[in-house]
């Protein structure tokens, strides 16, 4: 198995994780944290790529690599203040009880 | 593949496992940094080092304190394990599950049946943090701008969001 084979693997590894995580865990922080997990090993693929393809002084994986994560952080912000704020009107942070938009 | 390599991989799968798997949020919330850690070490052993560090104080300094905290802020939400309604994982957990291993089974044959195409260019890119800072200023200045509005929009409506609203009722 070639080095980019091996982290690509690694990194397919994850966003299975970070996928099961988010669709079977009930709590609504959980899910984002799953997310944030698959974003993480989409990243790995951007650098690996970045690292083993040619011409890495263009940077461009590099650059996809920190713009997504400028993103997934942006993402992680608004996300957990949209969780708190469902659950200082629900009381909760399950899922399955989150079943209507009216507050 | 080096030793380190294998380490590094085993310490972040079993940290992704562990933010899964685990039922106190608390501990969830522990594994999932170690998971980011290590990804931020993998991008170390891909000569990486900004996008390396970048990962370290942008998800272990920022997005792990921000988890912690709601997590603890809506503490009061968790009922006991023992109540039906105290359940860890969803009522279709196993169609979450199946549907988690097709897409690995799916991308690992990707990965597999395209081994040999993949370019695997050996010499180590000479990239310092200078030629990043000129690229970000330079070529990819207007992402650059748009990433800095976007940032600026989600603290601006992450505040708005969490803001305790009196006057609505």
């Amino acid at each position: 198995m070639t080095p980019l084979a091996a982290y690509l693997m690694v990194a397919a590894l994850l966003f299975a994780i970070g996928l099961a995580g988010a669709l079977t865990r009930r709590n609504a922080i959980l899910v984002l944290i799953g997310i944030e997990l698959m974003l993480n090993a989409a990243n790995l693929n951007l650098i690996a790529f970045w690292r083993y393809g040619p011409h890495p002084e263009l940077l461009t994986g590099m650059m996809f690599a920190i713009f997504s994560i400028a993103v997934a952080a942006a993402e992680a912000a608004v996300g957990l203040g949209l969780v708190i704020s469902i659950y200082r009107h629900a009381r909760t942070t399950d899922l399955e009880q989150m079943n209507r938009m009216k507050g | 593949m080096s030793p380190i390599f294998y380490l590094l991989a085993a310490i972040t799968v079993a940290g992704g496992l562990a933010t899964v798997l685990l039922k106190n949020l608390v501990h969830c919330a522990l594994a999932v940094t170690i998971a980011f850690l290590g990804l931020a070490l993998l991008f170390l052993s891909l000569d990486a080092q900004f996008a390396g560090f970048v990962q370290i104080l942008v998800y272990i300094g920022a997005v792990a304190i921000l988890v912690v905290f709601a997590i603890l802020l809506t503490r009061e939400a968790e009922v006991p394990e023992s109540s039906p309604a105290g359940r860890v994982f969803s009522k279709t957990w196993l169609t979450g599950l199946v549907i988690a291993a097709a897409v690995f089974a799916m991308l690992g044959w990707a990965v597999l049946q395209s081994a040999q195409a993949l370019p695997n260019e050996t010499a180590m890119p000479a990239v310092s943090v200078r030629d990043i800072g000129n690229a970000l200023v330079g070529r990819y200045v207007l992402p650059l701008e748009i990433v800095a509005l976007l940032l600026t929009a989600a603290t601006i409506g992450a505040v708005i969001v969490a803001m305790h609203e009196k006057e609505a009722k």
